[in-house]
C-alpha cells in the first residue's frame, strides 16, 4: 500500500476486466465505482437518471452499462462494455462482463487483453459455476493479477467471521487454478462500502478499499527485453522496393541485426526501417508497428517469424494444448482447423483429446468429447512442422485461435509445448483439407448438397435422380447420384435387410455423400431410407447442406408400376420385411420439397426437382441460409 | 512508447490486417477530424500512400467548408476518391424519429456504394466512447446480407484475431480508431499537424465538436480556436462529444435502430 505506483500521465490506459456470476454485482459495482470517483460525463447521469424514473426505480447504476434497450428489457448485460476511468493520474478501462454463460464469447472479447480482472463474488451466495468458469478463463487467457470482491457483505452484517468464512472458499477453488489472488476486497457496491471509501462498518478490514487496490496494479511489463519475435503480417513491393510489415511481439530491433526468417532458417539482416512522417528509425521495440526491408532480399510468407538464431522458438508438428472451446456443439476427436499464431495459419485436426474439465470440482478427467464452452488439454496434428512459443502470460507468445472452414473463432488454444509422439490409441491422423468450402464453391459456381430421396419401392426415386442429374449436368453442375440398388451392389454387399443392416446401409451412404458434397459435389440420393430415424441419422451425419425429398407416390401406384417385379414376389411371400407390404414405411411429415409422381409426367418433376436443387446450391444464398 | 504511439501502433496493425484480408477494401472519408485521423494513419501504414479508395457518402447537406477541404485535400493526400449519393428521405423508414430518419439516408447511400463496388470490407472511423452502441462494437464487424448489424451474435474476438467471414452478400466493417479516445484523437491531430476543416475551431464563442448534415448538427459553447485550446477544453468538459448529434437523443433506441441497419 506505501509503494503506490505513480506511471506519467500519458502511459496508456490500463485494461481492467470485472468478472463474476450473474446478478452476483458486476454492473451495479462499475456504476457506482464511476460515480464515487466522479468520472461520469454529465450526459449519462441525466440518462442514468431519467431511464431509473421511466421503469420506476431508484437511481440503478448497473444502467449506466446496460446502454441497449433489449438489454434492459432483458435484465442482462449482452455485451462488454468499455469505459475509461481516472485514479489520480492513472487511467484505467474498464471492461465488463456479462454473466450470462451463453456470451462467453463476449466476455472473453471484452477480458483478454486485461492486466488485472476484478472477481466479483457474492459473499452470502460464494462461488458459483460462472464464478468458477470465469476463473478458469482468466487462468487460460492468462491474468495473473486477481482481486477478489467479495461483494454484498450488508447480507452478512458486515461481520468478519462470516465474510472470512466465505473468503476462505474462493481462496480453495483459485489455488486448484493455481491462481493467487492478490487481495479479498469485502464491500458492497450497492451501500459504496469499500469501494471508493473505506467502510466505517468493517473496522476489523485493515486490508485496501477497491480503488486503492487498482492503484496497485503492476503496469504491463515491457517485452522489449526478451528475444526477438517479429510474424510478418505482410510482404509490400512499393517503388521496387520490398517491404516486409509486421508488429513487433517481443524484444526490439536494430538496423543491421542479423535475424532467421521462418520455418526455412533463411538468414538476412535487417537492412532498413522505413516510415512515412516520421524521423528517420535506426530501431524498433516491442508493440511498434514496422516495416523492413531485409538484405539478402529474402521474401518471407505471411505468418513467417522473425527471430534470433540464439533464441529460437520450438519446432513441431504434434502439440499439446489447453483450449477453451466456444462453439455451442461438442468437439471431437478427428475435427480439423486452421490454428491461428499470431498471424500464421497452420492446418491443425484433434488428434487426442487428453482431458476435460470438470465445472463443478475444477478436476481433470478422461472424456471422449469436449462439452459445448468447455475447457480441455487436447493434442494438435499440424499437416506440416511449425514455430510456436508456449504460452506465455503477459506477452503474445502460444496464444493460439482455432477458426473453422467458415472463418469463424471456435476456440482459443494457449499451447502448451511440444506432444510426445503417441503410436496406438489415440494415433489417428486425420488431415482436413486446406481448401475452405467456400473457395470450392467459388470454383465450381455452386456450392455442394446432399438431396436425399425418400420413398416407397417403386416410387421413381432413381428414375428422378438420374432424370434431374442428367439436366444439373448439363448447366454446368458437378452432381453424383448415390442409388440404393446400386450401393448394394458394391459398397454395402455385405449388408443384409435386418434392422441393424438396414440402418448400417443409411449410415454409409450418409457418410459418402457427406464426403462429396465437402468436396463441393451436388449428391442425390435414391435411397427407400423408411424411417424417421433413418432419415434423422442421415441429417445428423450430412450436417449442413442436407435436404430431404420426398417422393410421394401412392403404394397402389407403385405396386402397378413395379418395374422390378418386386411387389409380386412380395406378395407371393417369396421376399420378407418388404417396405410397404410387411415393413412399415414413415412418409416425412415436413420434407424440404415433396414430389408427386402420379399425377405428372417424369418429365415435369425432373425439372422440379432440378430447379429446386440448383436454387439451393446457389452461391448468393448462401449468406442468407448462414443467418436463419 | 507513450500511448499515443500505443494507439497508432496498433490501428496500423488493424488497418494492414484489413488490407491483406478483405478485397477489394475501401475507406469511409467523411470529412470529420476522426476520418482525417485515420486517413492519416493509412498513409503511415502504407508508407505515404492509401492503396484502396476512400469513399465519400454524400448527403448534399454538408457544409460547404467540408466540400472544399474534400476537393483540396484528395489532391493533396493523392486519394482515389469514390462519390455516392443518397436517396431523398422520403423513401427512408417513415416510424424513424425526424432527425434519425435523415440520417439514415447515408446508411442507405452507404449500402448502394458497397453493393455497386462488391466491397468485401469497408474502414470507417467509430470510436467506442462516442455512443453506448458504438461500444459494443468489434474491430472486424462482420455484416449480413442487407448490411445488418446483429449485435446479439457478434464474433469472438481476442487476441488480435479478427473474424473474416467468407459468404457471398457479406462485408466486414473495419474499426482502426474503436479504442481511441475523442482527447486521443485531438492530442494525435496536434503531435502529427494533421489539418482540419475549420469549423471545428470557435468562432464568435461556437464551435462544432461533431460534424454532420447541416441541418442536424449544432455547434457548442467554446472559445477553443486552436487544436490546443481544443484539448485544454476537453480536459475540463463533462458534456458528450455527440450532444450535438440530434438523432442520438430523440428516443431511447433510435440510434441503435439506426446501427443496426447499417448506420456507422
Amino acid at each position: 500500500m506505501s509503494t503506490i505506483p505513480t506511471p506519467a500521465p500519458q502511459d496508456a490506459a490500463t485494461p481492467i476486466v470485472i468478472v463474476g456470476h450473474v446478478d452476483h454485482g458486476k454492473s451495479t459495482l462499475i456504476g457506482r465505482l464511476l460515480y464515487d470517483t466522479d468520472s461520469l460525463p454529465e450526459g449519462r447521469v441525466a440518462q442514468i437518471i431519467e431511464s431509473s424514473k421511466k421503469r420506476g426505480l431508484t437511481v440503478e447504476w448497473s444502467f449506466l452499462l446496460d446502454s441497449l434497450q433489449i438489454e434492459r428489457d432483458q435484465g442482462v448485460t449482452v455485451d462488454s462494455t468499455r469505459i475509461p476511468f481516472r485514479l489520480g493520474t492513472r487511467q484505467f478501462v474498464i471492461v465488463d462482463a456479462p454473466g450470462h454463460r451463453q456470451f462467453l464469447r463476449n466476455m472473453i472479447t471484452g477480458a483478454a487483453d486485461a492486466e488485472a480482472a476484478v472477481l466479483v463474488v457474492d459473499a452470502n451466495e460464494g462461488a458459483q459455476e460462472q464464478t468458477r468458469r470465469h476463473a478458469m478463463l482468466l487462468r487460460l487467457i492468462g491474468i495473473r493479477h486477481v482481486i477478489v470482491l467479495m461483494n454484498k457483505v450488508d447480507i452478512l452484517d458486515y461481520d468478519q467471521q462470516k465474510i472470512e468464512a466465505a473468503e476462505q472458499d474462493v481462496t480453495n477453488l483459485l489455488r486448484q487454478l493455481e491462481i493467487e489472488p492478490t487481495v479479498f476486497v469485502p464491500a458492497s457496491a450497492r451501500e459504496g462500502d469499500n469501494i471508493a471509501d473505506r467502510s466505517e462498518r468493517m473496522a476489523w478490514y485493515k486490508g485496501p478499499t477497491l480503488t486503492e487496490a487498482l492503484a496497485q496494479v503492476p503496469a504491463p511489463s515491457s517485452r522489449a527485453d526478451l528475444p526477438l519475435r517479429l510474424p510478418v503480417q505482410d510482404v509490400y513491393r512499393f517503388d521496387s522496393k520490398r517491404v516486409v510489415v509486421g508488429r513487433i511481439e517481443r524484444g526490439r530491433i536494430r538496423v543491421g541485426d542479423e535475424v532467421v526468417v521462418g520455418v526455412h532458417g533463411a538468414r538476412a539482416r535487417i537492412a532498413t526501417i522505413e516510415s512515412w512522417h516520421t524521423a528517420p528509425q535506426v530501431a524498433a521495440v516491442a508493440g511498434q508497428s514496422v516495416a523492413v526491408t531485409l538484405e539478402p532480399d529474402v521474401i518471407p510468407d505471411r505468418g513467417d517469424f522473425l527471430f534470433p538464431a540464439s533464441e529460437s522458438p520450438l519446432r513441431a508438428a504434434r502439440i499439446r494444448t489447453r483450449l477453451f472451446w466456444l462453439r455451442q456443439e461438442p468437439l471431437h476427436v478427428g475435427e480439423s482447423f486452421k490454428l491461428r499464431l499470431a498471424t500464421a495459419e497452420h492446418q491443425v485436426t484433434v488428434a487426442a483429446i487428453d482431458s476435460v474439465v470438470r465445472l463443478e470440482d475444477l478436476t481433470e478427467q478422461p472424456a471422449e468429447e469436449v462439452p459445448p464452452e468447455g475447457f480441455a488439454e487436447i493434442t494438435l496434428a499440424v499437416s506440416e512442422t511449425m514455430l510456436f512459443d508456449p504460452f506465455l502470460p503477459g506477452t503474445a507468445d502460444g496464444r493460439g485461435v482455432l477458426v473453422d472452414r467458415n472463418q469463424q473463432i471456435v476456440g482459443g488454444a494457449p499451447l502448451m509445448g511440444v506432444a510426445e509422439s503417441v503410436a496406438g490409441r489415440n494415433a489417428i491422423h486425420p488431415t482436413g483439407s486446406a481448401v475452405s468450402l467456400w473457395d470450392r464453391a467459388q470454383a465450381k459456381g455452386h456450392r455442394g448438397g446432399v438431396f436425399w430421396m425418400t420413398g416407397l419401392p417403386g416410387a421413381g426415386k432413381s428414375t428422378l435422380a438420374r432424370a434431374a442429374e442428367n439436366r444439373l449436368f448439363a448447366r454446368g453442375i458437378d452432381v453424383s447420384v448415390l442409388d440404393g440398388d446400386t450401393l448394394r451392389a458394391g459398397l454395402c454387399s455385405d449388408l443384409g435387410f435386418s434392422d441393424a443392416d438396414r440402418r448400417e446401409n443409411v449410415r454409409r451412404a450418409a457418410a459418402v455423400a457427406r464426403i462429396l458434397a465437402e468436396s463441393g459435389q451436388v449428391v442425390i440420393v435414391a435411397l427407400i431410407s423408411p424411417t424417421v430415424a433413418d432419415r434423422e441419422l442421415a441429417r445428423q451425419i450430412v450436417g449442413e447442406g442436407f435436404h430431404e425429398i420426398f417422393i410421394d407416390t401412392p403404394q397402389a401406384t407403385c405396386e402397378q408400376r413395379d418395374p422390378k417385379g418386386l411387389y409380386a414376389a412380395a406378395r407371393a411371400g417369396k421376399i420378407e420385411g418388404f417396405t410397404g407390404i410387411d415393413a412399415p414405411y414413415e412418409a416425412p411429415a415436413n420434407p424440404a420439397l415433396r414430389l408427386e409422381t402420379a399425377e405428372r409426367t417424369s418429365d415435369e418433376t425432373a425439372a422440379k426437382l432440378a430447379t429446386f436443387i440448383s436454387d439451393a446450391i446457389r452461391i448468393d444464398s448462401a449468406a442468407d441460409r448462414q443467418r436463419s | 512508447m507513450d500511448d499515443l504511439d500505443q494507439l497508432e501502433a496498433q490501428s496500423i496493425f488493424i488497418m494492414r490486417e484489413a488490407y491483406r484480408k478483405l478485397k477489394p477494401l475501401a475507406m469511409l472519408w467523411s470529412l470529420g477530424k476522426d476520418s482525417n485521423v485515420m486517413v492519416w494513419l493509412a498513409r503511415k501504414a502504407f508508407l505515404g500512400r492509401v492503396p484502396f479508395p476512400v469513399m465519400h457518402v454524400d448527403t448534399g447537406k454538408k457544409f460547404p467548408e467540408m466540400y472544399k477541404f474534400r476537393d483540396e485535400y484528395t489532391k493533396k493526400w493523392n486519394l482515389e476518391l469514390l462519390l455516392g449519393d443518397c436517396p431523398p428521405v422520403e423513401e427512408i423508414d417513415p416510424t424513424l424519429p425526424p432527425a434519425a430518419r435523415s440520417a439514415a439516408r447515408k446508411t442507405a447511400g452507404l449500402a448502394a456504394m458497397i453493393d455497386r463496388y462488391k466491397l468485401a470490407g469497408v474502414i470507417a472511423g467509430i470510436r467506442r466512447d462516442e455512443q453506448a452502441t458504438r461500444a459494443k462494437e468489434r474491430v472486424f464487424s462482420p455484416r449480413g446480407s442487407g448490411h445488418k448489424w446483429d449485435v446479439r451474435n457478434q464474433p469472438p474476438e481476442f487476441w488480435d484475431q479478427y473474424a473474416t467471414p467468407h459468404e457471398a452478400g457479406m462485408h466486414v466493417r473495419v474499426h482502426p480508431l474503436l479504442s481511441w479516445r475523442e482527447i486521443d484523437i485531438w492530442r494525435y491531430i496536434e503531435r502529427e499537424n494533421i489539418p482540419l476543416v475549420d469549423l471545428y475551431f470557435a468562432r464568435d464563442g461556437k464551435r462544432y465538436r461533431s460534424l454532420g448534415d447541416q441541418d442536424i448538427t449544432s455547434p457548442v459553447e467554446s472559445n477553443a480556436s486552436t487544436v490546443a485550446e481544443v484539448i485544454a477544453e476537453l480536459e475540463t468538459s463533462r458534456t458528450s462529444e455527440r450532444a450535438g448529434r440530434a438523432m442520438d437523443h430523440e428516443s431511447e433506441d433510435a440510434f441503435e435502430r439506426l446501427r443496426v441497419a447499417g448506420y456507422l
